[in-house]
């Protein structure tokens, strides 16, 4: 059915941005399938077990962009054990054997050897960018290999990896010839570099843009830096420790002062708070700061750099800036679009550092929010309907009562209404996280009104199996729903089992699902793995048969084309 | 037994009849050989700890944890160290040494030249190493856990002669 020729089809496809736009035309006829695949340059693999790395290559023979993600979400959170599974070098391997002319390879939660990197380093002449984000399993062994043998390369970003470090002559490995970077992040590496390689090196690289420095850069290199990079738009300060009466010091005003571009800033791990006025200059044009990772900065500290930042979108800091920091920033920052609030005190009582106060002065102040993280002490349903009413533009929310399963501090309820009304009126959510007290019926509100919802978070929560139905029946765009501590079990897993190859991945743990639930979805529907993660504790005292009636205590469920992985673990059972 | 369950019927509450407080969730079990896992054992007993919670990335949680422990470390403990007969007093920082015997050891060293004596035992040159706590109390250096003495001892003294022999324990 082409009434056009394939160049023609080909160049209109050129439009389509999504993948998931992509993925529909290719359905639509051979000839357009065809077109499709060899024309798709940038390539997104949400779930690396959900098909063969050699089957994507073979597909997509031009690919130029590769994404994969590996381990389930809740890893990030210690939940997945250590060696479980995603790695890298497997698709680094059918990359180089089917596409070498790879240019940008971006990979998140996944094991990543030195190997894979020098491979990777070795087997694509024109690469230009690797963006690993929340990886380990390399050291700077690897991260030399790219740099010596990366001509060309234009983007190294490393977002909070585990890296090891071997020593510093990493960076000392760009070679003098190598002046094409625009953008490089080591700011999660612990140890030392090379300052004066380093200074160098952005020396040369005039079209660098992005500079995120590691903690152990000194202010003295980063003034150094800052005069030979004017034109950078972000950037991450590393330690930023530097007494105000020092000589170093005022060379890093002048620095600033020359960095008319600088629109996103983060780092500033020690800075002391009277040191924060050197960036008063550049304030006024920061579209983005990440205070995150500075605990030193208190609440009054804050509010007065803040005040400064009237063009601000995104915001990441820590709760002590408390509510009526947060009611600075909401009378500040009419164009906050994201806002982050961390938890800085995880494991003192401390003082409450942020309630649902500070957050419902940010809806009244932002209206243009539309993704929110906060970790808070406390929550009620009238702010959250409140927030609802002020922010119906959210596309992102989610909140973390610090207290599992807390309920509404006024009224002693549960946060159903609350939830209920974001997810009515924010039509175009697509990922929520809950916490707090919650019964069944805020999942009836969510399986009614949360038609857009791609990713759904929950933990402590509902009463019984008909919680998990409600989502399960309703949200028709649900991908990814992940589940911890809450009681639903076999009855509702096996409630509708075709939904879960509409969706990449079901995770449960600590919930009432049993092993012999497990068996029945895994014999139920063949194109899903089925995997029972058992704790390495439990799994030496199990006797070789465990009986179907005994709790699972993690299930992770992912759609595959790929059959069973042959890379598990030994703790972890494919059924 | 059965007042107290006549107490429980009476008491006030803002719940529904029937219904009791929810139930804080135990702690999942652990994550068996998780790399990451290894922080768990700091966490202050008196705080349940729940596995994986709050969702914060194991990379921040890492961040803030180095940083709590540096910033213990980072500060000097200096106390002022005396000794009677001697002219003047000396400094130490209690960060700097590990445990009682490394402190010992600094010690003898810096007040040999007062005669001090022999390196074994303080009791037998009749010496008693003093200590005075949070509270104002002198106390006998060693019979508390390390860690305890070095955030409680405000100052130090070496007492001799007469003195000491009350003191002088038989460790």
């Amino acid at each position: 059915m082409t009434y056009f020729p394939e160049e023609v089809v080909e160049h209109i496809f050129d439009f389509l941005s999504s993948h998931r736009d992509r993925n529909i035309v290719s359905t639509v006829c051979k000839a357009w399938y065809r077109v499709e695949r060899l024309s798709r340059r940038s390539v997104f693999v949400g779930n690396c077990y959900a098909v063969r790395p050699g089957r994507v290559m073979a597909r997509f023979p031009g690919t130029k962009c590769l994404s994969v993600k590996g381990k389930p979400h809740f890893a990030d959170f210690n939940l997945v054990p250590h060696d479980w599974g995603g790695f890298a070098l497997p698709w680094i391997e059918a990359a180089a054997r089917g596409c070498p002319g790879l240019e940008e390879l971006r990979l998140k939660r996944m094991v990543v050897s030195d190997e894979s990197l020098e491979l990777l380093a070795r087997s694509f002449p024109n690469f230009k960018a690797l963006v690993l984000v929340s990886c380990e399993g390399f050291s700077t062994d690897g991260l030399a290999a790219i740099a010596t043998h990366c001509r060309g390369l234009r983007e190294l970003d490393l977002q909070e990896n585990e890296v090891e470090d071997h020593g510093r002559q990493w960076l000392s490995c760009f070679p003098d010839s190598c002046t094409s970077l625009e953008s490089l992040n080591f700011a999660c590496l612990k140890g030392e570099v090379n300052a004066g390689a380093l200074e160098r090196l952005v020396a040369r690289c005039v079209n660098l843009r992005s500079l995120k420095l590691n903690r152990a850069i000194s202010v003295e290199s980063l003034a150094r830096i800052l005069v030979r990079t004017p034109h950078l738009v972000e950037l991450g300060t590393g330690s930023f420790t530097v007494e105000h009466r020092a000589e170093a010091y005022q060379r890093l005003i002048h620095a600033f002062r020359k960095c008319k571009s600088l629109k996103s800033l983060s780092g500033f791990w020690d800075v002391a708070p009277r040191c924060l006025q050197s960036i008063y200059s550049i304030c006024p044009n920061l579209t983005v700061l990440n205070l995150s990772y500075a605990p030193a900065i208190q609440g009054a500290d804050l509010v007065k750099l803040i005040r400064h930042c009237f063009k601000l979108q995104k915001l990441w800091v820590l709760d002590c800036i408390g509510d009526k920091g947060l009611a600075v920033v909401a009378s500040t920052c009419k164009e906050l679009q994201e806002l982050r609030v961390f938890p800085s005190d995880i494991y003192g009582t401390g003082t409450a550092a942020v309630t649902e106060e500070g957050l419902v002065a940010i809806s009244s102040g932002c209206s243009k929010l539309n993704s929110l993280l906060y970790f808070c002490h406390q929550m009620t349903n009238a702010a959250l309907i409140t927030v609802a009413k002020n922010c119906p533009h959210f596309t992102r929310f989610r909140l973390c009562i610090l207290d599992p399963g807390k309920p509404d501090p006024d009224t002693n309820q549960p946060l159903d209404e609350g939830f209920g009304a974001i997810v009515r009126s924010c039509n175009d959510l697509r990922r929520l996280s809950l916490s707090g007290l919650l019964t069944d019926t805020v999942f009836l509100y969510i399986g009614e009104y949360a038609a857009r919802l791609e990713m759904l978070s929950i933990a402590f929560a509902g009463d019984s199996d008909k919680g998990m139905v409600y989502v399960l029946n309703g949200c028709k765009n649900l991908r990814k729903l992940e589940i911890r501590d809450s009681p639903f079990g076999d009855a509702a897993l096996l409630e509708n089992v075709g939904k879960y190859e509409t969706m990449r991945s079901l995770w449960m743990s600590s919930c009432d699902v049993t092993l012999g639930g497990c068996k029945a979805l895994a014999a139920k529907m063949p194109r899903l793995n089925v995997e029972v993660i058992n704790d390495r504790v439990e799994s030496d005292e199990m006797e070789e048969n465990p009986s179907d009636m005994h709790k699972v205590e993690k299930m992770y469920v992912y759609r595959t084309l790929a059959g069973a992985r042959n890379d598990a673990p030994e703790f972890v059972d494919i059924l | 037994m059965e007042d107290l369950d006549n107490l429980k019927a009476t008491e006030l509450t803002l719940g529904l009849p029937g219904i009791d407080a929810p139930e804080k969730p135990s702690p999942a079990s652990a994550t068996g050989s998780n790399k990451r896992s290894n922080e768990e054992c700091c966490l202050p007993a008196a705080k349940k700890q729940v596995v994986g919670w709050p969702p914060v990335r194991s990379y921040r949680m890492n961040s803030i944890r180095v940083r709590k422990m540096e910033a213990e470390d980072s500060t000097g403990i200096y106390v002022k160290v005396g000794m009677d007969g001697a002219p003047y007093l000396r400094k130490v920082d209690l960060r700097v040494y590990k445990d009682y015997k490394e402190l010992m050891e600094a010690l003898n060293d810096m007040f040999k030249c007062f005669s001090l004596g022999g390196a074994e035992g303080h009791e037998e040159s009749g010496y008693a190493i003093t200590y005075e706590d949070k509270d104002g109390d002198w106390m006998l250096v060693g019979d508390v856990p390390w860690e305890m003495f070095i955030s409680s001892c405000k100052r130090m003294r070496i007492m001799k002669g007469s003195e000491a022999r009350g003191l002088s324990s038989s460790t």
